[in-house]
C-alpha cells in the first residue's frame, strides 16, 4: 500500500491506498510551529491498525523548507564563486560570506581563465574559523565544464559538513539561478536533513519502518537519501501534489485546466494529453529564482474564505484571507457566505452569512441576493481571468527555429478540472461563465495526498558533446566521456538514456516501468574556416512528471467507489 | 535581484534550423554561444527585461519597401518573414511603450537588400529594417527617422532605399570600401539631389579600435542626430567591427560596443551582422543588451581582450579624425551641396549595376527621378537582371507632392506592358501597391 501526505496552511491530508482503491483517508490540523509533530501524526493516525510491513512507500509533501525561507530562518552557509567576466557577480550575492574568486571557464567549457586556488584556500581558512558547516560553489559555466567548482570542493576538503556544488542542480544554462539553487541547497540541508531523519527515527521507535520518499515541485518524487544531496528540491511541492491528484482522472488526448481552490488561494497549471506542462526555467521560492524544476503553476489569491469588501463603490474578492466564512464564524464576510446564501452550498450559519453578505449588498447599494450572486460570479471570472492570463503566456513563450514558429503550436484548455474544499461550489459558477465542462477531480477534498502517493520518481538529464574537442559531458550526473570525432546525434540521445535511467532508478523509479522520453536533441555544424570542425550536440531527456505504473485499477476504484472506512 | 534602467524589449530569435549553406557564415550555429552566453548570464531573469516572440511581416509590410523579382514568394524564406516580423515586433513594443527600447536579435539580416530584389545580396534577401521604418510610420505616424548603421560593412541597401528621402538620416560608419565588400559608402554618397546630406558615410580605416569608432559617434553621429531631430533613432548593429571577426579588419571590443549603445541611445537596435560567432558575438550582444537597459557592463569583456594589442596607430587616429572632419563638412553644407545637386533640371538620371554576391546576380538598373523642393521625389526604376528579368517600378515617396504623385502614377500608367515582364507601383502616399504584367 501507499501513503500519500500533502501538508497544508490550515491541515495535513493524508491518504492509504491500496489495489482496492482509497483505503483511508484523513485530516489532521497543521501546526506551522511543530511541523515534525504534524507529519509524525498524520502517518501514525494513517496507519493506525495496519501492517507496516504492507506499506511500500510513504510519500511526503511538506511546506517544511519554504517556511524557513520564506521567514530568512537559516543557518549562514559560505559561497564561493568564480565568474569569469561577465555581468558583475556582486549583483548575484546572496549572504554575507560570499566570496568572488578569480577563474573563467566558456561557453564551450575552455578554461579562459586558471582558478585563484591560493584565494581559495584563504576563504575556507576564514569561512572554517566562522564556524561556517556548509558551503555552496558555484563557477559560470560549470555545466559545460565543472572543473572549477570540482578543484575548489576540493580544497575545501572535509573541513564543512557539506559541499553543495553548483553543476549539481541542474544542467541548464543560467549562472544567477545556479547561485540561488546551491545557496538553498546549503542553506536548507541541515533543516531537511534533520527533519526527516526524525521523522524516520520516531517512526522506527514504534515500530513503523516507512520507506520515505519526498515529493518534488516537478511533481515527482525521490528517494529520502537521495534528497540530501537536493534539499532545495524538496522546497513548495503543494500545487503539483494538487495537480498530479488530477493527472489520473484528466483527458488523455486533450488539454485541460486543473484548479485546486483553496480557502485562500487557487492554484492552477495545465495538463496537455494528461502530462503537466513544466517551468521552463526553474521555481520561484521567496525572492531566488531558481534552476528547480518545477509544474508550470500559478497561485492567486481567490479562495472559498477571501474576503470580500467595497472599496469606493468596487466589489472586491480577496487577494487576502483574513479567517473562516461568516457562516462559520469568522470576521468578514466571503464567497462561502455568498454560496450558501445562493443555496449552492449547504454548510455554515445562514443567518451569520446573511448578515455579513448584507452589509456589501448596502454597500453596494443592491439586494442581498444580487450581492451574493455578484461575489460568487466575480470569485469564479477572476479565476477565469486569470487562467487565461496564464495561458497566453505560454502560448507566447518564443521559440528559437523557424519550424517551431511556424508550427505554431498553440495550447487552448478544453476541460477544467477542480479539486480542493470549496470546488463542487464553484464547479457551477466556473461552469456557467466559463467556455469549457468542468469537472470534480474524484476524491476532490483530499485529490492532493492522493496524487503526492501516486507520483512517480521523475528527474532530468542533460547532456553535451564536443566532437571537436572529442569529449561527452554531463556534469549534473558526475559523467565526463571522451569519444571519438565521429560521436553523432543518435550515440548522444543513447548516452543521455543511459545515464537517466540510472539516475531514475537511483532515485526510486521502478526499473521495470521507466517513462524516458527526450525532451530536445539538437546538433550544430561548428564551422571554422570553410571546414567542419566538428559537432556540437546538446540532449536533454527526462522522465516526465505522471503517475506510477499500474495505478489505473487504483484511480478507477477511486473513482466508482465510495471509500471503505 | 537586479534591475534594467530603461525597460529593455528583446526579440531573440537564432534560427537554429536555417542556413544559407552548410559552411555559409550565415548558418545554424552563428548565435548557438550567443544564446548560451545570454542565458548563462540570465539575462532574460533582469527584471525590466522582457523577451518577445517575433510575429510575422505581412506581404505589405514588404512591398511597402522592395520590388520583389519576380515575386515575393521567390524572394523571402520563411526565415525571413521571421526576421523581419522580429523588428515589427520590438517596433510595437517601443512604439505602445510598453518598453522604453528595444532590440532584434535576429537573422537572417537585411542591410545589403536594395529597394529592387532579384536576390540575395551581401547574405541579404529583404531589408529589416526598412520594412520596420515603413511599417512604424504606417502604424504609428512617425516622419523623422534616423538609421545609424554600425556593421563594418557599407549599410549600401539602406542607404539605396532612403537614398531620396529626406526625412530619413541615414548614417554608416564601417570599413573603408576600397578594402571590403560592398566596395561602396565613400564620403562622396551624401544621398540624392532632393535629399542631400541625410545619407553620410564615414568609412574608417582597417585596424580602427575602440577610440576611433567612439570618435566618430561622439564627434560626427551625436552632433548631427541633434541637429536633424529625429523621432525615432534606430542602430542598425553590425557586430563585426570586432577585433576577433575572421571576414574583416578592424580592432573592436565588446566594451566599445557598449560604450556604443550607452552614447547613441538607439531606440530600437537590430542585429546585422558578425560572425566571430564564439569570440565576439556572445560578449558584444550581451553587452548591447545591457547598456540597453541600462546595467552596469563594467565586467563584461572578451576572455582574450586586451586592449594594448588592439589599440590602434597614430596614423590611424589621423585618418579617422579626417574622415570625420570631411563627413561633418558635407552635413554643414547640405543645403548648398543639394541646390548644387539639383541645378536647374527636371529630372535626375542614373545608371547604376549592382551585383549580387550570395546569389551571383548581374543588374542594370536606370532610373530616374523628378526633381522637387516640396518633397523626396517620385522615381521610376528601369532594372534588367543579367540573364533573368526586366521589369520598370515605380515608387511614390509617402509624402509626396501632387506633382509627384501625378507624374508617378501617370508614369505606371503609360508604362508598356508588352516591353516588361513586369511593372510596379509603390504608392506610399496611398499606400497602394500595384502590379502589372503582359497579357500571356
Amino acid at each position: 500500500m501507499i501513503i500519500g501526505l500533502d501538508v497544508g496552511g490550515t491541515h495535513a491530508d493524508v491518504v492509504l491506498l491500496g489495489e482496492e482503491g482509497l483505503v483511508r483517508q484523513i485530516k489532521v490540523p497543521t501546526n506551522p510551529e511543530n511541523l515534525f509533530d504534524t507529519v509524525l501524526t498524520g502517518l501514525e493516525k494513517i496507519t493506525d491498525g495496519i501492517d507496516p510491513g504492507t506499506i511500500q512507500r510513504a510519500v511526503l509533501s511538506t511546506t517544511l523548507a519554504t517556511n524557513r525561507i520564506t521567514q530568512r530562518c537559516m543557518p549562514d552557509v559560505g559561497m564561493i564563486i568564480s565568474a569569469g567576466p561577465g555581468i558583475n557577480p556582486e549583483f548575484f550575492r546572496t549572504c554575507s560570506d560570499y566570496h568572488v574568486v578569480s577563474g573563467g571557464i566558456d561557453h564551450r567549457g575552455r578554461q579562459t581563465l586558471p582558478l585563484d586556488t591560493d584565494r581559495v584556500r584563504d576563504i575556507a581558512d576564514s569561512l572554517e574559523k566562522k564556524g561556517i558547516r556548509y558551503v555552496g560553489v558555484v563557477s559560470k559555466f560549470s555545466v559545460r565544464n565543472p572543473a572549477h567548482e570540482l578543484a575548489i570542493a576540493d580544497i575545501l576538503g572535509d573541513r564543512f559538513d557539506k559541499v553543495f556544488m553548483g553543476h549539481r542542480v541542474s544542467g541548464g544554462l543560467n549562472f544567477p539561478r545556479r547561485i540561488a539553487t546551491t545557496f538553498l541547497n546549503a542553506s536548507v540541508y541541515p533543516i531537511h536533513k534533520e527533519f526527516f531523519e526524525a521523522v524516520v527515527k520516531a517512526l522506527a521507535r514504534k515500530g513503523l519502518n516507512l520507506p520515505i520518499r519526498i515529493l518534488k515541485p516537478d511533481g515527482g518524487n525521490m528517494r529520502f537519501s537521495a534528497s540530501l544531496e537536493h534539499p532545495a528540491q524538496m522546497v513548495l511541492s503543494g500545487p503539483a501534489a494538487s495537480v498530479m491528484g488530477a493527472v489520473g482522472f484528466a483527458p488523455q488526448n486533450d488539454t485541460c485546466l486543473v484548479l485546486d481552490i483553496g480557502g485562500t488561494t487557487t492554484d492552477m497549471a495545465i495538463l496537455a494529453n494528461g502530462a503537466p506542462l513544466l517551468d521552463p526555467l526553474g521555481i520561484t521560492i521567496g525572492d531566488h529564482k531558481t534552476l528547480i524544476r518545477a509544474l508550470d503553476t500559478i497561485s492567486i489569491g481567490v479562495g472559498g474564505d477571501s474576503a470580500v469588501r467595497v472599496i469606493g463603490d468596487t466589489l472586491q474578492v480577496g487577494p487576502d484571507r483574513v479567517g473562516m466564512a461568516m457562516a462559520f464564524g469568522g470576521p468578514l464576510p466571503t464567497p462561502t457566505d455568498a454560496i450558501l446564501l445562493l443555496g449552492i452550498g449547504d454548510q455554515g450559519d445562514p443567518d451569520l452569512a446573511r448578515k455579513g453578505i448584507q452589509d456589501i449588498a448596502d454597500a453596494l447599494g443592491v439586494d442581498l441576493m444580487t450581492a451574493a450572486q455578484q461575489i460568487f460570479d466575480q470569485a469564479c471570472q477572476t479565476i477565469l481571468d486569470e487562467a487565461d492570463a496564464m495561458v497566453r503566456r505560454i502560448n507566447a513563450k518564443p521559440v528559437y527555429t523557424v519550424h517551431e514558429l511556424w508550427e505554431g503550436h498553440r495550447i487552448q484548455p478544453r476541460h477544467i478540472m477542480v479539486l480542493g474544499g470549496p470546488a463542487p461550489w464553484f464547479a457551477k459558477g466556473l461552469e456557467r461563465l466559463g467556455n469549457c465542462p468542468v469537472e470534480l477531480v474524484p476524491r476532490w477534498t483530499v485529490a492532493n495526498a492522493i496524487g503526492a502517493g501516486l507520483a512517480r520518481t521523475t528527474c532530468e538529464v542533460t547532456l553535451f558533446a564536443d566532437t571537436e574537442q572529442e569529449v561527452v559531458t554531463a556534469p549534473e550526473e558526475g559523467f565526463t566521456q571522451d569519444i571519438s570525432s565521429t560521436y553523432s546525434k543518435e550515440d548522444a540521445i543513447n548516452t543521455a538514456l543511459s545515464l537517466l535511467r540510472d539516475k531514475a532508478i537511483a532515485r526510486g523509479a521502478n526499473p521495470d516501468h521507466l517513462e524516458l522520453e527526450v525532451v530536445d536533441a539538437i546538433e550544430f555544424n561548428m564551422v571554422r574556416g570553410f571546414f567542419t570542425s566538428g559537432k556540437n550536440i546538446r540532449v536533454i531527456s527526462q522522465v516526465k512528471p505522471g503517475l506510477i505504473h499500474g495505478f489505473d485499477p487504483i484511480a478507477r476504484k477511486i473513482e466508482n467507489r465510495p471509500f471503505i472506512q | 535581484m537586479l534591475y534594467a534602467k530603461n525597460k529593455t524589449g528583446l526579440v531573440f530569435f537564432p534560427a537554429f534550423d536555417w542556413a544559407i549553406s552548410p559552411t555559409h557564415p550565415e548558418r545554424e550555429e552563428r548565435l548557438l554561444y550567443t544564446q548560451d552566453q545570454v542565458f548563462e548570464e540570465g539575462i532574460f531573469d533582469i527584471e525590466g527585461i522582457v523577451e518577445y516572440k517575433p510575429d510575422l511581416v505581412t506581404k505589405k509590410d514588404v512591398q511597402r519597401v522592395h520590388f520583389c523579382v519576380p515575386d515575393l514568394w521567390a524572394v523571402m524564406t520563411e526565415s525571413h518573414f521571421i526576421s523581419a516580423g522580429g523588428t515589427k515586433t520590438i517596433a510595437m513594443a517601443v512604439m505602445e511603450k510598453q518598453v522604453d527600447c528595444g532590440f532584434a536579435l535576429v537573422r537572417p539580416p537585411g542591410h545589403h537588400a536594395n529597394r529592387v530584389v532579384h536576390g540575395a545580396r551581401g547574405f541579404c534577401n529583404v531589408n529589416i529594417e526598412a520594412i520596420m521604418v515603413e511599417f512604424i510610420r504606417k502604424a504609428y505616424g512617425v516622419n523623422r527617422v534616423a538609421i545609424v548603421d554600425t556593421d563594418c560593412h557599407h549599410g549600401d541597401g539602406t542607404q539605396d532605399i532612403y537614398w531620396h528621402d529626406p526625412d530619413t538620416l541615414f548614417i554608416s560608419i564601417h570599413q573603408d570600401g576600397r578594402t571590403l565588400y560592398p566596395g561602396s559608402g565613400f564620403l562622396s554618397e551624401i544621398g540624392g539631389p532632393n535629399a542631400v546630406g541625410t545619407t553620410l558615410n564615414i568609412p574608417l580605416p582597417p585596424n580602427t579600435s575602440e577610440e576611433g569608432m567612439l570618435y566618430a559617434i561622439q564627434e560626427v553621429v551625436l552632433p548631427v542626430l541633434k541637429d536633424f531631430q529625429p523621432e525615432i533613432i534606430i542602430n542598425s548593429a553590425g557586430q563585426d567591427n570586432h577585433y576577433s571577426d575572421p571576414i574583416t579588419n578592424m580592432n573592436f571590443s565588446a566594451q566599445g560596443y557598449a560604450q556604443l549603445t550607452s552614447l547613441l541611445k538607439p531606440d530600437i537596435a537590430v542585429l546585422e551582422g558578425g560572425y566571430s560567432i564564439e569570440g565576439a558575438l556572445p560578449y558584444v550582444n550581451a553587452g548591447i543588451i545591457l547598456a540597453m537597459a541600462g546595467v552596469d557592463y563594467s565586467h563584461l569583456r572578451e576572455p582574450d581582450y586586451d586592449p594594448d594589442r588592439i589599440r590602434q596607430t597614430p596614423d590611424v587616429t589621423r585618418w579617422v579624425g579626417k574622415t570625420c572632419e570631411k563627413a561633418l563638412e558635407t552635413w554643414h553644407n547640405r543645403v548648398q551641396l543639394g541646390e548644387l545637386a539639383r541645378k536647374d533640371t527636371q529630372f535626375a538620371k542614373r545608371d547604376r549595376k549592382i551585383f549580387y554576391d550570395t546569389d551571383n546576380i548581374n543588374e542594370y538598373q536606370n532610373e530616374t527621378l523628378r526633381i522637387c523642393e516640396a518633397c523626396g521625389g517620385t522615381f521610376r526604376i528601369d532594372s534588367k537582371a543579367h540573364g533573368g528579368k526586366h521589369i520598370l517600378a515605380v515608387h511614390i515617396p509617402r509624402n509626396a507632392c501632387h506633382h509627384c504623385h501625378e507624374q508617378g502614377l501617370s508614369w505606371y500608367e503609360e508604362a508598356a506592358s508588352g516591353a516588361y515582364d513586369k511593372i510596379y507601383l509603390q504608392d506610399c502616399a496611398k499606400d497602394v501597391i500595384e502590379e502589372k504584367t503582359p497579357p500571356p
